[in-house]
């Protein structure tokens, strides 16, 4: 640290030069934080997954509907702690621009199996309680600005009532959170059983099944028994981590996660071609300055962490400015994306991996420069002052 | 001043560029008590530099041996040499080479960086030097904001800070007035006499050469005692 001024006065020896390159490392590392956190959200929630957790679904396809009567069966499988079930309900809120996940579920059970999300006592025995209630997460309350006893109205895109209705009204008795900050609440909840009863068809029926697994039984064992109960019936399934899961649904969007790496590959070949030639004329520049470090004594460990220091100091100075920037900006986008793109999320392994990849940056754009002062000839170098 | 600060034995250092071999210096004795106030005298490309390379370890002999305050300097590994040349050498140069981004005071800690010292004992040290070289009121100031006889005052300092016993100067005084380089000289005698330092001074200038103790001669690789006009 006793050498922080020199590099610091030296970082700054052309102040132009390095806030130029400081605006280079800035813009690659905001675009970084933006396009990271996206592509979180593009990966959906497998890096939130719980291992414990398994999704039991149709082994033909996941919109295949799955008995109710299997539920018992799962429940009572060993290395099975208890089992719980969603169904994809997929309507719209007024418009159908407004779309976001709704799900029938049995909210005790549901409740359990999902312990990071948090709603007040009272609201939860309220929706209980209620036939009709449902409850959602604080994402989407925020984006529609609903509060607790507004009536919902939502329009259905594939469940018709049995009266032939295609409107379901939900009492909102409860709004929920989450500990995790990676998790997205941007979802509504209700009762199955509501559901159950009024739909027109597929009655008996949920779409898949959650279940934990027992502390210390093997997950893998488990699903396997699980799909081994229901081979050569009318519904085989298909038992997997709630991760394997996730990244079944989100495959498709493999292509722009190439994208993504892509364009920040090319981003960050340019900002090593530019930092990197801005470190080597600035030590170019200071060759005599630097055999006068070298001849009071500076030795070759000296000198290399003296110019290494340099350009790892500009990385950060750009690169946590932007990343922090970007953090502020992924604040505004995942609130206003909440309902399109939930989970848009700046991640402590982006932010630390941006950290890296700075210092990384820093190495890579000083090592040459670097190299150049360590094995400077003291006597060349002064002869040329 | 018997006791023997450096020493030179049968030094010959022979460049080679391509084909040619230049030998700058021809196996060369020389001893230098310590408290010696030496100035070297020759014409342009006869080696002075290159023996006062020699002696501050920045170079290293083709053949013989430069030993100096005890420490045999041509056995020794690059890292060694700065290692010694930080606490052992002072340096003081015809062009000053401050750093021009540091003010005056830190110009002068920077071979205390090296040290263990703590920081307030750094700029305490560095202050002291500076005041040495009665430069204490500028010690703020960056290098463009003083004179060449302010700058080499503060190039002195540094060279004094860590307390070496032998300071090497090459042409101390070659870019500077008549006036202001008796200063630095007298500085430099000061220095000399009052603070026990062992000067040796490369210089052109034969008014320069005489607030040394002795002079001598360097040509065509040999040193010869010049006799005090
Ligand atoms: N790195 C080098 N490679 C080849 N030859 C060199 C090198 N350094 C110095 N020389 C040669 O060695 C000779 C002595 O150089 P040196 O710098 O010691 O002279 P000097 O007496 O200090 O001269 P000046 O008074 O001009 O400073 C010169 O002929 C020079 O060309
Ligand atoms: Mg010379």
């Amino acid at each position: 640290m006793k050498y922080f001024r020199l590099i610091w006065k030296n970082a700054w020896r052309k102040k132009i030069r390095t806030s130029l390159t400081i605006l280079s490392v800035f813009v690659a590392f905001l675009l970084f934080a933006l396009l990271s956190a996206i592509g979180f959200a593009f990966r959906g929630g497998v890096d939130v997954a719980d291992a414990e957790r398994l999704i039991v679904i149709d082994k033909i396809s996941l919109i295949n509907p799955i008995p109710i009567s299997y539920l018992n069966r799962i429940a009572a499988t060993e290395g099975v702690e208890f089992v719980t079930h969603a169904s994809w309900f997929g309507g719209y809120y007024q418009e159908p621009r407004n779309q976001f996940g709704q799900f029938p579920v049995n909210p005790q059970t549901y409740f359990n199996m999902y312990p990071e999300f948090n709603m007040p006592a009272e609201q939860f025995e309220a929706f209980k309680s209620n036939r009709s209630g449902a409850v959602v997460g604080q994402e989407l309350a925020d984006t529609y600005g609903w509060k607790i006893g507004d009536r919902i109205p939502i329009q259905a895109t594939i469940w018709t009532k049995a009266d032939g209705g295609r409107t379901w009204e939900f009492d909102l008795e409860g709004i929920f959170s989450t500990d995790d900050p990676r998790g997205s609440t941007a979802l509504m909840l209700f009762q199955y059983d509501y559901f159950e009863e009024a739909r027109a068809f597929a009655k008996g029926t949920v779409g898949w099944y959650i279940l934990r697994v027992a502390k210390g039984a093997d997950p893998v064992r488990v699903a396997n028994a699980i799909d081994l109960q229901f081979a050569n019936s009318p519904n085989e399934t298909k038992t997997s981590t709630e991760a394997a899961f996730a990244q079944s649904f989100t495959k498709q969007f493999g292509n722009i996660a190439l994208i993504v790496t892509l364009i920040l590959g090319a981003v960050f070949f340019t900002l090593l071609l530019v930092s990197g030639n801005t470190m080597s004329q600035s030590v170019r520049e200071r060759i005599p300055e630097l055999a006068v470090l070298k001849t009071l004594g500076f030795g070759d460990r000296g000198m290399l962490g003296i110019v290494l220091a340099e350009s790892i100091l500009i990385m950060l100075m750009g690169g946590l400015l932007g990343l922090g920037v970007g953090w502020v900006l992924v604040q505004g986008i995942a609130k206003g994306m909440a309902a399109f793109l939930p989970g848009v999320y700046l991640s402590p392994a982006a932010i630390a991996g941006g950290v890296a990849m700075m210092i990384g940056a820093g190495i890579l754009a000083g090592i040459f420069p670097a190299l150049t002062a360590m094995r400077l000839s003291i006597i060349d170098a002064l002869a040329r002052a | 001043m018997s006791e023997i600060l450096a020493r030179l034995e049968g030094v010959s250092r022979i460049y080679q560029k391509g084909k040619e071999r230049v030998e700058v210096l021809h196996e060369l004795d020389l001893q230098i008590p310590k408290g010696d106030f030496i100035a070297i005298m020759g014409p342009s490309g006869s080696g002075k530099t290159t023996l006062l390379n020699l002696l501050g370890g920045l170079d290293k002999p083709t053949a013989g041996t430069v030993t100096v305050g005890g420490a045999e300097l041509s056995s020794m590994s690059n890292n060694q040499l700065s290692h010694w040349r930080s606490t052992n050498i002072g340096f003081i140069f015809q062009f000053y080479n401050l750093l021009p981004v540091l003010t005056a005071l830190r110009n002068v800690e920077l071979p205390l960086l090296l040290t263990d010292f703590s920081s307030k004992e750094r700029v305490k040290r560095a202050s002291i030097a500076l005041d040495i070289v009665g430069l204490a009121d500028r010690a703020k100031h960056y290098p463009r904001e003083l004179s060449g006889g302010q700058e080499q005052r503060v190039a002195i300092a540094r060279a004094i800070v860590s307390d070496p016993s032998l300071l090497l100067c090459d042409e101390p005084t070659g870019d500077l007035d008549r006036e202001t380089a008796d200063e630095i000289l007298r500085l430099l005698q000061v220095l000399n006499r009052e603070h026990g330092k062992t000067i040796v001074m490369v210089t052109h200038d034969a008014q320069a050469a005489d607030f040394a103790n002795r002079s001598l001669h360097c040509d065509k690789g040999t040193l010869e005692a010049k006799e005090a006009a």
